[in-house]
Parts: C-alpha cells; sequence; structure tokens
C-alpha cells in the first residue's frame, strides 16, 4: 500500500486531488494538511510514500517545509502561478502539476514517480530546494526548526551566520539556530547589499556592525552592536569595503 | 508650436490692420497740408516694410525664444532692426517723393520721430508674440502631463489588474474542477460569480468614476469566491453606512486593499480569519477602513505601506494632489488600512 499526504490550504483543492486518487485502489490518503506546520508533523509521524504539497500556503511555503524535514518523501508539487517556483521545476526530475489539472495529467505524474522511485528521487529534491531558494520569500527569512518548534526568522533579526560542520549556525539576539544548508547557498540567497561573506566561515549583517577594528596580521575584527565579535579575512574586509562604498 | 499667424482669419485680420494704419497716417499727412499722392506712397512703402519686418520678428521668435527677463537683449534686437527698416526707407523709398520738395523736407525733418514710433511698433510685437508663444508652449505643457498622469494611471490599472489575476484566477478555477464533480449546482454558481468578478474589472477607463455600492458589490464577489476557496478559515464582514452608498469612488480602488488585507490576513496566520470593512460619510468624506489580522513575529508593518498599497495611494495623489488619503495602523494585532475620499 502506497501512503500519501496532501497538503495545501484550500479545501476543494484537496478534495480535487482525494477524487483523482479514487482510481489508485494501492494509494491511500493517511492525512490531509491545511499549511506547513501540519505537514511537518504529519510527515515526521506518518512517513508517507508521497506527498501533494501546494507551494503558496499561510506562514510557510512548500519549499521552506520541505527544508524541515530531515528525510524528505518523494513530491509532487502543486501550484496555481509562481514563476519562481516553475523556474525551479523547469530541467528538474521532480514533477508539478498547474493547478486547475485533468485526471490525465495526474495520471501522468503518479505514473513517472511509479517508474522513477527505485531510482532515488532525494538528489533532485535537494536540487530543486537549492533553486528555489532564489524566490524573493526566501532572501528575506529563514526558517527552523527547534526540537518541535519552527520559527521563522526575518533576515534582519538575523545577527551573523557561522559556518559548523554540514550546518549553518544562525546567531540572533535570541540565541543561535542550526539550519541544514551551506554557506554559499546563504550567500546566494540572502540579500547581498546587507549581508557579506566575510570570512570562508562568516557571513555578517552589515546593518549591526558597530565598528571593525584590526586583528593580527591583514585581519579584522567586526563588532557588532550587540558586543558580538565575527572574524574578517583580508578578502572578507575588500568585499565589505565595497558594499559599505568606503 | 502655432506660429499666431498659422490662421487665414489672423492673416488677414494682421494685413487689414496694417493697411488702415497706413492709410490713417497718409490721411492725417493730407490733413497737414501735404499731398495726397506723395505721402500715400510713402507711408504704405514704409508700412509695408515695417509690417514685413514684423513678420521676421514674429517667426525668429518662434525658433530663438530669448531667455526670461533678457528685455536688453529684446530691445536691442528691436533697435537695430528698426534701425534697419528706416535706412531702407532713407535710401529705398526716398528718391520716389523726391520731386515734391516740401514732401521731401518733411521726410527728412521726421526720420526721427519714424525712427521711434516704428521702434515702439517693433517692440510691442516682439512682446506680444513672445507672450503668444509662452502661453502656447505652457498649453502644450500642459497637454503633456495630463497625458502623462492618463498614461500612469492606465498603467497601474494595468498592474493593479496583472497582480490580481494570475493566482487567484487559476485557483479559482481549480476550486471550480473540484466543485464540478461534487457539488455541480456550486461550480456553476461560482462560475458565474468569477464571470461577473472578471467583467467588473475589465470594464475600466470609460468608468474612472463608480458608486460606492457599485464598488462593494464588486468587493462582494470577490469576497465570496475566496471563501469558497479558503472555507471555513474566511469570515467577511461589511459594515456599510447606508447614507455613503451613493458617494462617489474611483473604480477599482477598493479592490488591491482588499486583496492585500486578505493575503496578509490568510497568509500570515494558520487560524481562521475575520476581514472587516466599514463605510462612513463625515465632513465631506468617504471614510473606508479594511481590517486584517497578522503576526508582529514575523511580519514588519514597518516595511511600509507594503504590496499594491502603494499604487492606490498614487493613484488618489493623482486624483486628488493629497498624499495623506491612505493610512495604515496596527491595533492588537490587527492591521488597518484606511482610505479617505474627498466628496465634492
Amino acid at each position: 500500500m502506497i501512503r500519501t499526504i496532501i497538503i495545501d490550504d484550500e479545501p476543494l483543492a484537496r478534495e480535487i486531488i482525494k477524487e483523482y486518487l479514487q482510481s489508485y485502489s494501492n494509494i491511500t490518503v493517511v492525512e490531509e494538511c491545511n499549511d506547513g506546520f501540519e505537514g511537518v508533523k504529519a510527515i515526521m509521524q506518518h512517513h508517507p510514500d508521497l506527498i501533494f504539497l501546494d507551494i503558496q500556503m499561510p506562514k510557510i511555503n512548500g519549499f521552506e517545509m520541505l527544508e524541515l524535514v530531515e528525510q524528505p518523501p518523494a513530491v509532487i508539487f502543486t501550484t496555481a502561478f509562481d514563476e519562481f517556483a516553475i523556474k525551479a521545476f523547469e530541467n528538474n526530475a521532480v514533477d508539478y502539476l498547474l493547478k486547475p489539472f485533468s485526471q490525465e495529467r495526474f495520471d501522468k505524474a503518479i505514473r513517472k514517480w511509479l517508474d522513477t522511485r527505485d531510482a532515488g528521487n532525494e538528489k533532485s529534491t535537494q536540487a530543486l530546494l537549492e533553486q528555489a531558494g532564489e524566490s524573493p520569500v526566501q532572501s528575506q527569512r529563514i526558517v527552523v526548526k527547534t526540537g518541535s518548534k519552527i520559527r521563522i526568522i526575518p533576515a534582519n533579526d538575523i545577527l551573523y551566520l557561522e559556518a559548523a560542520d554540514d550546518y549553518v549556525k544562525i546567531h540572533t539576539s535570541e540565541g543561535a539556530f542550526l539550519k541544514n544548508k551551506t554557506m554559499s547557498y546563504f550567500e546566494k540567497t540572502l540579500d547581498p547589499q546587507q549581508f557579506v561573506r566575510t570570512h570562508r566561515s562568516y557571513i555578517v549583517n552589515i546593518q549591526l556592525i558597530h565598528r571593525i577594528d584590526p586583528y593580527e596580521k591583514e585581519n579584522y575584527l567586526a563588532v557588532l552592536t550587540t558586543g558580538a565579535q565575527v572574524p574578517v579575512s583580508k578578502s572578507g574586509y575588500t568585499r565589505l569595503k565595497t558594499v559599505l562604498g568606503i | 508650436m502655432r506660429s499666431p499667424l498659422a490662421t487665414i482669419k489672423n492673416k488677414l485680420l494682421f494685413i487689414a490692420c496694417w493697411l488702415a494704419w497706413a492709410l490713417l497716417f497718409a490721411w492725417l499727412l493730407h490733413n497737414w497740408g501735404y499731398n495726397w499722392q506723395a505721402s500715400l506712397v510713402d507711408m504704405l512703402a514704409s508700412n509695408a516694410l515695417l509690417a514685413i519686418t514684423s513678420l521676421f520678428l514674429i517667426n525668429s521668435l518662434r525658433y530663438y525664444r530669448p531667455g526670461k527677463g533678457k528685455y536688453l537683449y529684446v530691445l536691442t534686437v528691436c533697435a537695430g532692426i528698426t534701425a534697419l527698416w528706416n535706412s531702407v526707407i532713407y535710401f529705398g523709398v526716398r528718391p520716389f517723393v523726391e520731386y515734391d520738395v516740401e514732401y521731401y523736407q518733411f521726410m527728412v525733418k521726421s526720420m526721427w520721430v519714424r525712427y521711434f514710433i516704428a521702434l515702439l511698433v517693433t517692440g510691442c510685437i516682439t512682446l506680444m508674440s513672445e507672450l503668444w508663444y509662452a502661453m502656447e508652449e505652457q498649453k502644450e505643457t500642459e497637454i503633456r502631463r495630463a497625458e502623462a498622469e492618463k498614461l500612469a494611471r492606465d498603467a497601474e490599472l494595468y498592474n493593479l489588474r496583472r497582480q490580481l489575476q494570475p493566482h487567484f484566477l487559476f485557483n479559482s478555477l481549480n476550486s471550480i474542477s473540484a466543485l464540478v464533480h461534487s457539488r455541480p449546482e456550486e461550480a456553476r454558481k461560482m462560475i458565474q460569480q468569477l464571470s461577473d468578478f472578471l467583467r467588473g474589472t475589465l470594464k475600466k477607463e470609460e468608468n474612472q468614476w463608480t458608486s460606492l455600492s457599485e464598488e462593494l458589490d464588486h468587493v462582494q464577489l470577490y469576497l465570496d469566491i475566496e471563501k469558497v476557496r479558503f472555507g471555513y478559515r474566511l469570515h467577511t464582514e461589511i459594515v456599510a453606512d447606508d447614507a455613503a452608498g451613493n458617494c462617489r469612488i474611483p473604480h477599482m480602488l477598493l479592490q488591491p486593499v482588499v486583496e492585500n488585507a486578505i493575503k496578509f490576513g490568510l497568509y500570515d496566520t494558520t487560524e481562521p480569519v475575520t476581514i472587516r470593512l466599514t463605510t462612513k460619510l463625515e465632513d465631506n468624506h468617504l471614510s473606508i477602513s479594511v481590517q486584517n489580522p497578522f503576526d508582529p513575529r514575523t511580519t514588519s508593518p514597518r516595511r511600509g505601506t507594503g504590496f499594491g498599497l502603494s499604487s492606490v495611494q498614487r493613484r488618489l495623489y493623482l486624483l486628488f494632489s493629497q498624499s495623506d488619503l491612505l493610512e495604515t495602523t496596527t491595533v492588537n494585532n490587527q492591521f488597518i488600512t484606511t482610505i479617505k475620499i474627498p466628496q465634492l
């Protein structure tokens, strides 16, 4: 039996997926979710084989929700209209359905998934998430999970980012949060006029820099308004100067 | 730019005035006891030449406008040109009246008087045409400005519609697609509502203004469609002041405000959401406020007026030249947008 979850904030949008699924006796819907928070919970609880995921949803969008799930299941995205999302989907193995879609189109997506399910889709989902990060929403906030709680950190609240093995540590005035992403991902997605990579392992919010002190030879320390100190390398100092216009 | 002599009527008037002016002087000189023939030749020739000089001045001003306050420059040009006119008369017209000794002596004696009268004439003509061209220029600027504003309005309206359409439209169609199978009656009703709504957004420029009650009907259609989409999550309340029903309001002004409220409200919280719209008529102002909940932890209202609202503000500014007609406030996690529309 194939177990699936439908995540969409519009009841009728979920209804039509259920209707189209009626002809599949081997697929069962184990839960329906109204938003990304419920979605994360349901995925952790049921470990479904496949999810139908809407992109534009309250609070956190479909991509942000997926980022919070450690081993995301196979996904078929559903979306009405989202330029950035559609750009991310092109040239990607993960299928997406443009609303409103027909039973035939739906069947094709299911068939495609059934055919490739053993090949392992995880890589393409990861690649998709990297690309989807270029949408404007994701340059303004970062969604993290601490225990069972989900936090949305507005970009303005970020002090600095620090590389930590496979994770990135996001420092805010309310503490640090871990996110399973790379430094270069954040360097690419966050607003380059506000966030500068000052060091191989650091990205700093330049709006919060109080002063820059010399430190050892050719290295510097950026002191933030909160008192936190962030290392600045030689090349990082050059980048910083360009953005600050000095 | 149009020349003051562009119309036939003005051309005839110009010629008639000069002719009358020449004949008047000829008659005056005859009255003083000079010979008819000589005075007529002199006056017709002199004034014809002065008319040509004026024409030259009028036309050259059309292309070479003196800068503001360059009166000395204008006076110098006039003085020079008039002097030229005087010498042409002295050398060109004088030989024709030389046979009349009396008249000839008068002509030589009056050269300076002629010069100053002619200077006065050319000066006046220059001043008048400068005035004419300045007015023409102002008219053209006015037309350009009006055109620019109309373009801006059209562009904004276009943007407004573009922002509105895709997401709303496709999601609504998706809802209908779902309803067709389970509840065909409701599907048909929603198709009807969606059609009425789209028709409303398409009739535009001709009706720049509409009545509040019509605008509210349109908003109600939109809200009804959204309620089908979002089900129990969306509640709406419209509190309308009966006295304000006939107030005038720019067409499609409320739409982006309500849309903004829904977007803000529905996508910023996961709980059921109530959108409240209130209208009031107070001292010649129609006041409309739209209220929606938001989450202060994730949304910073300091980001300004936000999506869609800046175009509303701009439109109000274009229509009323007032920039304080749109206000946003936050009270107890409620975001309130208030629009004021002056009533005539």
